[in-house]
């Protein structure tokens, strides 16, 4: 090898160069680990019971930011993510209320091509328009907002007792929710054989740089209108699993959109696209809904920990900020 | 009659209401290396970009192999075997390299060895992209390139920011190419590199084909009249190596009342410095990983010369003394007193500003020309009141003037040729009045009319009290527009010479930090 | 060879000038658009001729806070930020100037509010110009937190009671002659102030330069972080005084008042040409952005519709504004 500048980086060991390549992740499950230590040590009697609400409350801004993340490591970002999931969460429990059990199965599936397409017309606007992303989904959520308050114009709707059981109880031992099991097999199911595929590599591609990936061959606007559909199946998942846990269908939008943001962006996922992946923003939702549930159990009123949520995100992606300042500087 | 493998004719792109290529034609013949030539903005990227189907034209018929084609993406462009090089690598940045080759679905094989050829035989796959040197990604790129085996391979820029090593097995490589009858594009600002390497060119002007010219000597001077066009026919091997030649050029270029002697009204910098006062000064600068102890004078009235290898700490040094980076040994002083920056605007107090290699550094895109170059009138924290008074304005006329900015798409930059654009940049700071400049690479992908009237500008301005530093990458330029030369090698200073004796054998010596009289490096053994 | 350059946008094709006159003056096809709205609105409601001022005054009560708060959008916007914070701030300033009339007085009350409203900013501009925190995300998260200390502080205050100022009821809902409404005599000076501040000032330059090339404006001197801390407090302040006027308007103060102005703010802004990309965009355009959006809501009332199908209606316009105006400017 001939200039200096030219020289590979010293060979690290695989795994190695995994984990450093991954440092923000471990460090977010090692502090949920911590949390979770944490929780156990102010709140002797916390059981398994406690353990599975957390999970069911978790299950919706999981898929929620899993929706979100896909989009944005795709470059994009989906505003209309919550009101996806308020029309999907409507829709199924409008259909189910009608369905019987058996037919409940149809309903899912039903469900899942909803997302799935609405999720592919968020993108094709975006394509189309040629609009900022921001923008489209923006006036987006508007849309299916209303078209959720077409579906059931209030609370109402029903779900088939099988359905509800997913995420209901406990899986072989007590300490695992079936609604985690449920979580972590439809994210495999979705997010391995994605993750490995050429669309997979596409979406980081279009993320990362649009150029480059243009000149590699990707076609930037199919890509980009997968992103959104897989963010929408997602999203419908995210509706589904609403479902699960209330049994209903409520048609206004939840805090999903902006509460899938900050989860990503705390679990490593950068708005600018291409970086990131699904296990952090997991984590990231455990830990933000761990530290409103410890400051709960430390009589915290849940305004103070309203303030106390933002503040530990604001640190966070300062101290993101100054780490990746300080590289950058090296 | 030779069969061509690609053959484009009476292709037109129109962007907007601004006419890129206007009945470009392009005929390429097996076995061959074909030079695509023409000064910015003559279309020749949006051509190529054509060819590589991510830009569609509005119309034009193309051939491939004797084959009527469309090419729609970059994936049907390879499909039908041509694949591209250009300036930037394209490797996505947050994949790392072993997921680029999936994403073009490359085969591994053949790209190791490509590799290997190319000078790297064992780079790590699964290195993120991000993480590699540029000159690296720049091979990865190109043996990429070459292992879907293109029967034509473009070349846009591809030697213009890479070690002069890697450059030669680039060449090697591309040349190679021939023989298997296959055939080269090559599209480059060095003639010398198109004399060496390509058998036919084919010269742009004004988006139209002006001439197919085979290479044999003297094809030079042609080509350069091609380029130029009928009114400028200023031989090629003409050179300025002193202020009086210099003068003459920059007064023929950018007009007799702008010439060093005229009665000029822009607001330059005044003689008020006597020549030969120390400007500015580095005292065992170090700063990042390559930059470690440079210590160079820099003197009013001059046009100090940078050459270095790449990544030899140029970069750094640019940017630590025009405060954009903090040193981490070393002082800087200005007029004798040593001095601190935490920022450019710091720098840009005591006089001292960067004219970068890359205009995304230095202007803002959607913005007019004016507002340009009126940008650091406003920086300042007092001037952040009411715009008042003539002032500014005519300063800023001025110094649009006296470039000769083409001010056609004055209401975004954006739209201006790469040359015009990288004026802008400099009259910002002619505007402004600024002392010291430190221009890294300024012409780099530049047509040779405005390389000139670049090099003629800098030249007036040390004339008239100004010092500059001048990084270029391009070593015969050295002479045309310096005064003494500073080789830079392992982030130290290895050497300091009289412009006049800095042939580029010379500074090629010195740059690999040689002893006058020992032989150029065999290019494994300079390994460190 | 400087001859070259006169008279070619006279070649220019008949499109390409259109387009040029969209970009660089979008006010006059939003006007276009606003004057189609109102035309419709009067063939469904006729009954609006007989009282046009009354009508119009409503409909500029509405239009005036939107049309601040679609202030900072458009200012930070410009710098390729964003502020999601505005609505609560909005609602925070007006609650803490109501709670502390009582017991401060009036003029005091207004300060108080408008400097945690300007504080709120500056949290802001810390985090987005010193820390490098995505606006979005900054933002979102002073909202939350502002929003969870105004929760506290209500419980604190619960019996002190509350009042909006006379002064600021009369400056929300009053009119001059009967007929020209207060919120005038702050908003135009107001506007004025933003147009020249964007315009004519050395900070307007900044703001633009900041958001079309950050890496660039600083080569140039520009500390951006500066530009940034005060471009935050400013739009702090303008939430807070939308806030009040807001307040001054509804005659009450409460915590979400100001909830369902935070996206039709993002709206008013890119309706009227400002990118959210930064670095292109204006004052005037929003402004039109914000009556064309009141307008549209009257025009939806007016004919009844369900409100779900005025969600729907109301998307479907920002996206095909934006979509229209993409068209126009964007020619690669």
């Amino acid at each position: 090898m001939s200039a200096p500048a030219v020289a590979a980086p010293a060979a690290r060991p695989g795994i190695g160069r995994t984990i450093a390549r991954n440092q923000w992740v471990v460090g977010l499950y090692l502090l949920l680990a911590a949390l979770l230590a944490f929780t156990f040590l102010i709140k002797p009697g916390y059981g398994p019971a406690d353990i599975e609400s957390l999970a069911i409350s978790v299950l919706p801004i999981v898929f929620a930011a899993a929706a979100q993340a896909v989009i944005v490591i795709a470059g994009g970002i989906d505003l209309s993510i919550g009101s996806l999931m308020a029309l999907t969460n409507v829709v199924a429990a409008a259909l189910m209320a009608q369905s019987g059990e058996v037919g409940a199965v149809g309903v899912v599936l039903l469900v899942l091509i909803l997302g799935t397409l609405l999720g592919a017309v968020n993108g094709i606007l975006v394509v189309v328009s040629r609009v900022p992303d921001i923008v489209v989904t923006l006036a987006m959520s508007f849309v299916w907002a209303g078209a959720a308050l077409l579906v059931l114009g209030s609370p109402g709707g029903s779900a088939a007792a099988w359905f509800m059981a997913l995420a209901d109880g406990t899986f072989l031992i007590e300490w695992l929710p079936r609604a985690f099991v449920t979580m972590v097999v439809v994210l495999a199911v979705i997010w391995i054989p994605l993750r490995r595929s050429r669309l997979g590599l596409s979406l980081y591609a279009v993320g990362s740089d649009r150029v480059a990936a243009l000149r590699s061959g990707v076609p930037i606007g199919r890509t980009k209108i997968a992103a959104y559909a897989i963010g929408g199946l997602l999203a419908g998942i995210g509706g589904l699993s609403l479902s699960m846990s209330t049994g209903i269908g409520l048609p206004v939008p939840g805090p999903y959109t902006l509460g899938g943001v900050a989860a990503i962006v705390l679990g490593g996922v950068s708005l600018a696209g291409g970086r990131g992946g699904l296990m952090g923003p997991v984590a990231a939702a455990f830990i933000l809904a761990l530290i409103r549930l410890d400051l709960v159990f430390l009589g915290v009123t849940s305004d103070y920990s309203q303030v106390i949520q933002g503040v530990v995100l604001v640190l966070v992606v300062m101290i993101g900020g100054l780490v990746e300042l300080r590289r950058r500087r090296a | 009659m030779t069969e061509h493998l690609l053959e484009a004719t009476g292709v037109v792109k129109r962007y907007g209401g601004v006419t890129a290529l206007r009945g470009a034609s392009l005929a390429v013949r097996p076995g061959e290396v074909h030079a695509l030539l023409g000064a910015n903005g003559a279309g020749k990227s949006t051509l190529i970009k054509i060819l590589t189907g991510t830009v569609r034209p509005d119309s034009g018929s193309f051939r491939v192999g004797g084959t009527e084609r469309t090419i729609r993406s970059a994936a049907e462009a390879r499909a039908v075997g041509l694949a591209s090089i250009y300036q930037d690598p394209s490797v996505i940045p947050d994949l790392d390299v072993r997921d680029n080759l999936r994403l073009t679905r490359t085969p591994l094989d053949a790209f190791r060895g490509w590799m290997a050829e190319l000078g790297i035989p064992d780079l790590p796959l699964d290195v993120l992209s991000r993480d590699l040197p540029l000159p690296t990604l720049r091979i990865v790129d190109l043996a990429r390139a070459l292992a879907a085996e293109p029967q034509v391979l473009i070349l846009d820029e591809t030697t213009a920011a890479l070690p002069a090593d890697l450059t030669e097995r680039v060449l090697e490589v591309v040349g190679r190419q021939r023989d298997h009858g296959r055939a080269v594009i090559f599209i480059s600002h060095r003639l010398i590199e198109i004399s060496t390497l390509c058998d036919r060119a084919t010269v742009l002007r004004d988006g139209q084909t002006v001439g197919v010219v085979p290479i044999e000597p003297g094809a030079e001077d042609r080509i350069v009249a091609l380029m130029l066009g009928p009114q400028a026919e200023r031989p090629e091997t003409e050179r300025a190596t002193g202020p009086v030649a210099a003068g003459i050029v920059g007064a023929a270029l950018l007009g007799a009342e702008a010439g060093p002697g005229g009665a000029d009204a822009g607001p330059a910098p005044t003689a008020a410095a006597a020549p030969g006062e120390l400007r500015l000064a580095a005292r065992g600068i170090g700063a990042g990983s390559r930059l470690h102890d440079v210590s160079l004078e820099l003197r009013a009235g001059e046009v100090l010369g940078v050459v270095a290898l790449e990544g030899q700490g140029q970069e750094e040094l640019f940017e630590t003394l025009a405060g954009a980076r903090r040193p981490t040994a070393g002082t800087i002083e200005v007029d004798g007193r040593p001095v601190r920056f935490h920022h450019p605007a710091d720098a840009i107090r005591a006089g001292v500003v960067l004219v970068p290699a890359d205009r995304l550094q230095a202007l803002l895109p959607q913005r007019s020309v004016r507002e340009n170059v009126a940008l650091p009138f406003s920086a300042p924290f007092r001037r952040w009141g009411l715009r008042r008074g003539a002032e500014e304005p005519r300063k800023v006329s001025a110094a649009i003037e006296r470039l000769q900015v083409d001010t056609r798409a004055q209401a975004e930059v954006r739209r201006l040729s790469g040359g015009n654009q990288q004026k802008v940049t400099i009259a910002r700071w002619v505007a402004l009045g600024v002392r010291t400049l430190l221009c890294f690479d300024p012409t780099r992908g530049i047509d040779i009319r405005t390389k000139r009237q670049i090099y003629a500008l800098l030249r007036e301005l040390a004339d008239q009290g100004a010092a500059v530093l001048l990084y270029t990458s391009e070593l015969e330029e050295i002479r045309l527009a310096c005064d003494r030369v500073v080789v830079i090698f392992g982030g130290r200073v290895v050497d300091v010479m009289d412009a006049a004796l800095a042939d580029e054998p010379t500074l090629l010596r010195a740059a690999y930090a040689l002893p006058p009289d020992a032989p150029l490096p065999v290019l494994d053994e300079a390994a460190s | 060879m400087s001859a070259a350059p006169a008279g070619t946008t006279e070649q220019l094709p008949a499109s390409a000038r259109v387009r040029r006159l969209f970009r660089e003056q979008p006010v006059v096809p939003l006007l276009g658009l606003l004057a189609i709205l109102v035309a419709i609105l009067l063939t469904v409601q006729p009954g609006i001729l007989n009282r046009p001022l009354g009508w119009a005054n409503g409909i500029v009560y509405f239009a005036v806070p939107l049309a601040i708060l679609a202030a900072c959008q458009t200012l930070t916007m410009l710098t390729g930020g964003i502020d999601l914070s505005v609505a609560t701030i909005a609602s925070m300033t007006a609650y803490v100037m109501a709670t502390q009339a009582p017991s401060q007085g009036d003029p005091a009350a207004i300060l108080i509010a408008l400097a945690l409203a300007a504080g709120v900013g500056l949290i802001n501009g810390i985090g987005i110009g010193i820390f490098r925190v995505q606006p979005l995300i900054m933002t979102l998260a002073t909202g939350l937190v502002a929003l969870g200390g105004a929760n506290v502080y209500q419980k604190l205050v619960l019996t002190a009671g509350s009042r909006v100022p006379e002064p600021v009821a009369v400056l929300g809902s009053g009119t001059t002659f009967g007929v020209i409404p207060n919120t005038l005599f702050l908003f135009i000076p107001l506007a004025l102030a933003i147009m020249i501040l964007l315009k004519r000032t050395g900070y307007g330059r900044m703001l633009y330069a900041v958001g079309d090339n950050p890496v660039a404006a600083r080569l140039a001197g520009v500390r951006i972080p500066q530009v940034l801390i005060l471009l935050y407090v400013l739009s702090g302040l303008l939430a807070g005084i939308g806030g009040i006027v807001l307040a001054g308007a509804a005659k009450t103060a409460t915590l979400n008042a100001a909830d369902a102005y935070l996206l039709p703010s993002v709206a008013a802004a890119v309706i009227g040409g400002t990118s959210i990309f930064g670095g292109r965009g204006g004052y005037a355009g929003t402004i039109v952005g914000a009556l064309i959006l009141r307008v549209l809501l009257g025009l939806l009332g007016a004919m009844n519709t369900p409100e779900p199908i005025r969600q729907i209606v109301y998307g479907a316009i920002i996206l095909g504004v934006a979509a229209a105006y993409a068209r126009v400017t964007d020619d690669g």
